[in-house]
């Protein structure tokens, strides 16, 4: 297992150092870059940067200093913005609202869309079945910007039984809107995945072989076809974390929550290009550790993967 | 199962010793696929929006651009969808005519859909059907491409290259055909290393068919199935891409709109009781997102006959 | 009284192509220690007639008429008590060993949940028990395969450790749906005479479903000939097989290969199996037999004594040779 999760290792670490290097040469391309000119930069951001990086020196100089300081001390600079905040000040101000609600967003798609997925298949072709398939073909035209506007429509505006944004410590009533809003369509997505994954496993050998012994249906289901129905959606766990996290920026801007979402669309609108970068490669970071997590369950329950 | 409608069909035609009509793959999955009622429901409802894009600016006398000073104090109380102002839809947030604003983002939006759609169609079916067919160290090296690519949040950094390069359509174009064929590339290489073993693939590389000319003729034409199956599915996909980034307001660029701009903007004005302005648009993207999917779903049955 | 009685019993699926009746009407009995044959093509109901005894048709397929173990009629049993005959007193193995086993499970908590659920052992007692059944399976270093998955065994060690699975509450009865078919031509004979051995050692009755005759000469007491969901013949395996009085029955024999006459050609019988959604109002062989008569399509033969065995044939019996 330790082989194992050293070779996914082997191949993670590189991904995120290109992620690095191909953002901070897209920030160097960049026009109105104020490492490239200084114009539009107030004059304390640009001593702020002159004393980090040195913008005199050669550009893989910086990006050394760059890298250096992303990887090894967690820094990613001062704003380009703001001449008293640094990046991880606004991630440290961000990150936890947006964690909070995506984390709570996440559980939900995965037990409420698992549950449903099983149940559906178990009772095959029952109201519940149908309910469930209506659900997962509605959801599909239901993506986070289509849902949130509708949920504040009616819960908000119509009637008044929540709050259309704000956060305030992420306090339930604050909470409920944004994690339907982006929860749903990966939701349906699940309890799609988990319908016919369990279908297919209901109908193997083993479950009849299971049966056969005598042991009582739930047993059956818990027991022999859970965890095989359960791969392939465990599969579509990185697909859905990279949709949720997306999805996060709209919640983030739509309800106002003060995550980082708002911090990187703000600074995408004004610029501000330390913060957009220091944002993409948090995220492709924690991106590339899900993944990897993602295969070491994988591996974990399938027996036939050989690590 | 057992006893299935064909086998049937085949055994009669077998004992009356008719001769066989061969009917083609194709011929039999249109069939198919004209029973499907919703498939069909849906095209006609896709073909009316396509003509609503094209022609449909020609039916109001309003232009996209033209802002009527008449409703522009009062746009909640006098803006919404009427016959004899010919605001068909009302107007938007700046007294522009609705209608005419849906038609241009409804133009905008199916472009971004089919241009995604036919780069994957092109690329990924390329880059698939090469890495499966050629296979080995080609084949590790193109899908370790197609993984690296896909375990990055890409939206970033697409969002991080509009910026840098200025936000246009035509970055957007970039943007998108750069991610939508990574799904297509895994999909046709799969259906690829299928194929490759089969014995026509082997009849041809026997007679000394060249590489390029076997994944030409032989590969790709059989990969079609499938590729047209996933680009009917992409099309809603791309759609809701460029949907997403127009939302956030880092899309297209005003005064050109698509169906997230238009629906940002109801969104943005629901507080002010002007519910058309995100009805109309919301309508017409949920309403051709279902048709995109529901088609997508029949072609898969109709040529696919292993669900059948 | 019989072990197993079967009586008048209907298998009946409904598809999108209609109802398909897979069993008519089948009537067979099996006493203790006993092994009955049930022999025929593919889609002659053999498996489905299993399948019913079991309680595990499909969930579109419903059973009528009888099935008696022990006195206690199984049809209509609710799902609990059925949980308890099933293992206790009736167990069975499956056609392909490589998927009757749960891959994801070690081999040794498959095992080990039938007693701690029928027998409410501990799992230390339990695992006992299993290492002494899959010893008596003959699977070498038994102890060290129960942390194993099903995927680091051939298919002939899986097909064993079902048998022991089966066995582990000693049933009365164990049904054998088609055990070797999956399984190369030297492990088949393993599994065939371990079958035997269990027989012998346990004392277990066994109904043997299988199309391969040669299997059912040695080891069946019984057969049973079954065609379009119905018996076409059945008696003593050694009268059945000295002088076949069914046309069916008659087929299949002359297509088995045999070593000791010298064949130029196997014979085949024409045709393909029926149509289980559309069979003749009479006799399901009709359409393939050689000794049809005129009411054979229109009137079902009732199975009648003919010497030693059971038919159900309007032919002569001493013309179908």
């Amino acid at each position: 297992m330790t082989a194992f999760i050293l070779k996914r290792l082997a191949i993670a670490v590189p991904t995120i150092l290109l992620l690095i290097v191909f953002s901070f040469l897209l920030m160097e391309a960049a026009p109105g870059s104020p490492f490239a000119t200084e114009r539009g930069v107030p004059p304390a951001v640009l001593a702020n940067l002159e004393a980090k990086y040195g913008l005199d020196k050669p550009l893989i100089q910086r990006m050394g200093i760059y890298i250096y300081d992303v990887v090894v001390n967690f820094d990613f600079g001062p704003s380009f913005k703001f001449k008293d905040r640094t990046v991880n000040d606004l991630i440290a101000q961000g990150f936890p609202v947006t964690l909070t609600y995506g984390f709570w967003s996440f559980v939900v798609a995965v037990a409420v869309g698992g549950t449903l997925g099983v149940l559906a298949a178990v009772f095959h072709n029952s109201w519940l079945d149908y309910l469930a398939v209506g659900i997962s073909i509605g959801a599909q035209v239901l993506p986070n910007f289509v849902m949130a506007p509708i949920l504040v429509l009616i819960f908000t505006l119509w009637l008044g039984w929540l709050p259309g944004g704000g956060w305030r410590g992420g306090q339930i009533e604050y909470l409920i809107l944004p994690v339907i809003a982006l929860s749903t369509s990966y939701m349906a997505s699940i309890a799609r995945i988990t319908r016919s994954s369990m279908l297919e496993v209901l109908n193997a050998g083993f479950i009849r072989t299971a049966r056969a012994k005598g042991l009582p249906m739930r047993r059956v289901i818990l027991r022999h076809a859970l965890k095989p129905a359960m791969l392939p959606v465990i599969s579509y766990l990185g697909p859905a974390f990279v949709g949720m996290i997306t999805g996060s920026v709209l919640i983030d801007v739509f309800f106002s929550t003060g995550g980082i979402g708002q911090f990187f669309v703000n600074s995408a609108l004004s610029r501000d290009y330390s913060v957009i970068m220091g944002i993409t490669i948090l995220i492709g970071t924690l991106t590339v550790l899900f993944n990897l997590l993602v295969d070491v369950i994988y591996a974990w329950i399938d027996p036939k993967i050989r690590y | 199962m057992l006893a299935g409608r064909p086998a049937v069909e085949a055994a009669e035609q077998a004992a009356h010793m008719e001769p066989v009509k061969g009917r083609s793959l194709w011929q039999d999955a249109r069939t198919r696929f004209f029973h499907n009622k919703a498939a069909v429901a849906s095209m006609v409802i896709l073909v009316l929006v396509g003509l609503f894009a094209a022609f449909g600016q020609f039916v109001t006398p309003w232009s996209n651009e033209e802002i009527d000073w008449a409703l522009l104090g009062s746009i909640p109380e006098q803006g919404g969808p009427s016959w004899e102002n010919r605001h068909y839809f009302g107007v938007d947030e700046t007294g522009r005519d609705l209608y005419a604003r849906v038609v241009q983002g409804t133009r905008i939006s199916l472009m971004v859909g089919i241009v995604g759609a036919l780069i994957s169609v092109v690329v990924g079916t390329a880059w698939g059907a090469i890495a499966g067919y050629v296979g080995g160290r080609v084949d590790t090296i193109m899908m370790r491409i197609v993984d690296l690519m896909m375990s990055i949040p890409y939206m970033f950094v697409l969002i991080l290259l509009l910026v840098v390069f200025e936000r246009s359509i035509f970055m957007l174009f970039i943007g998108i055909g750069l991610i939508s064929w990574l799904d297509m590339a895994r999909i046709a290489r799969g259906q690829t290393l299928s194929i490759k073993n089969k014995e026509f693939v082997e009849a041809a590389i026997a007679t000394g068919v060249s590489t390029p000319r076997i994944i030409a003729r032989h590969i790709v034409p059989n990969l079609l199935g499938v590729v047209i199956v996933y680009a009917t599915l992409l099309v809603p996909q791309m759609i809701i891409f460029e949907s997403f980034i127009s939302f956030l307001g880092l899309g297209v660029q005003e005064p050109s709109t698509s169906w997230g701009a238009l629906i940002n903007m109801g969104a943005d004005n629901m507080r002010n009781q002007t519910p058309w302005m995100l009805g109309f648009p919301l309508a017409f993207f949920v309403v051709t997102l279902f048709a995109f999917f529901f088609i997508g779903d029949g072609l898969r049955d109709a040529l696919d006959p292993k669900d059948r | 009284m019989a072990l197993l009685d079967v009586d008048n019993l209907a298998v009946s699926f409904r598809t999108a192509d209609g109802i398909v009746n897979a069993v008519n009407g089948l009537s067979i009995s099996v006493d203790g220690g006993e092994t009955l044959a049930i022999v025929g093509e593919s889609g002659s109901g053999k498996s489905q007639t299993a399948f019913a005894v079991m309680g595990l048709l499909a969930r579109n397929g419903s059973a009528s008429g009888s099935i008696k173990l022990d006195g206690t009629e199984l049809l209509g049993l609710s799902q609990a008590e059925l949980n308890r005959k099933r293992a206790e007193q009736v167990a069975m193995i499956f056609q392909d060993p490589m998927t009757s086993l749960n891959p994801y499970l070690r081999v040794g908590d498959q095992m080990v949940e039938v007693l701690t659920l029928h027998k409410g052992m501990s799992k230390r007692a339990a695992l006992k028990e299993c290492v002494a059944m899959l010893e008596a399976v003959r699977i070498p270093d038994a102890r060290g395969r129960l942390s194993m998955y099903p995927h680091e065994f051939s298919g002939g060690m899986r097909q064993r450790i079902m048998i022991a699975m089966a066995l582990l509450c000693h049933p009365r009865l164990l049904i054998a749906d088609e055990p070797t078919t999956a399984l190369d031509v030297t492990v088949q004979a393993q599994i065939m005479e371990l079958l035997a051995d269990i027989r012998r050692d346990f004392g277990t009755a066994m109904i043997l479903i299988t199309h391969d005759l040669g299997i059912v000469a040695d080891t069946c007491e019984r057969t049973v000939v079954m065609y379009g969901g119905r018996v076409m013949e059945q008696g003593a395996t050694a009268d059945l097989f000295a002088r076949p009085s069914h046309p069916y029955t008659l087929g299949l024999l002359k297509a088995v290969p045999r070593l000791d006459v010298d064949q130029d050609e196997l014979e085949t019988i024409p045709g393909d199996p029926p149509d289980m959604s559309r069979l003749p109002k009479g006799c399901p062989f009709t359409p393939r037999c050689a000794f049809r008569l005129e009411q054979c399509a229109d009137v079902q033969p009732d199975l009648l004594p003919w010497q030693n065995v059971l038919r159900a044939c309007h032919a002569d019996p001493e013309k179908v040779k």
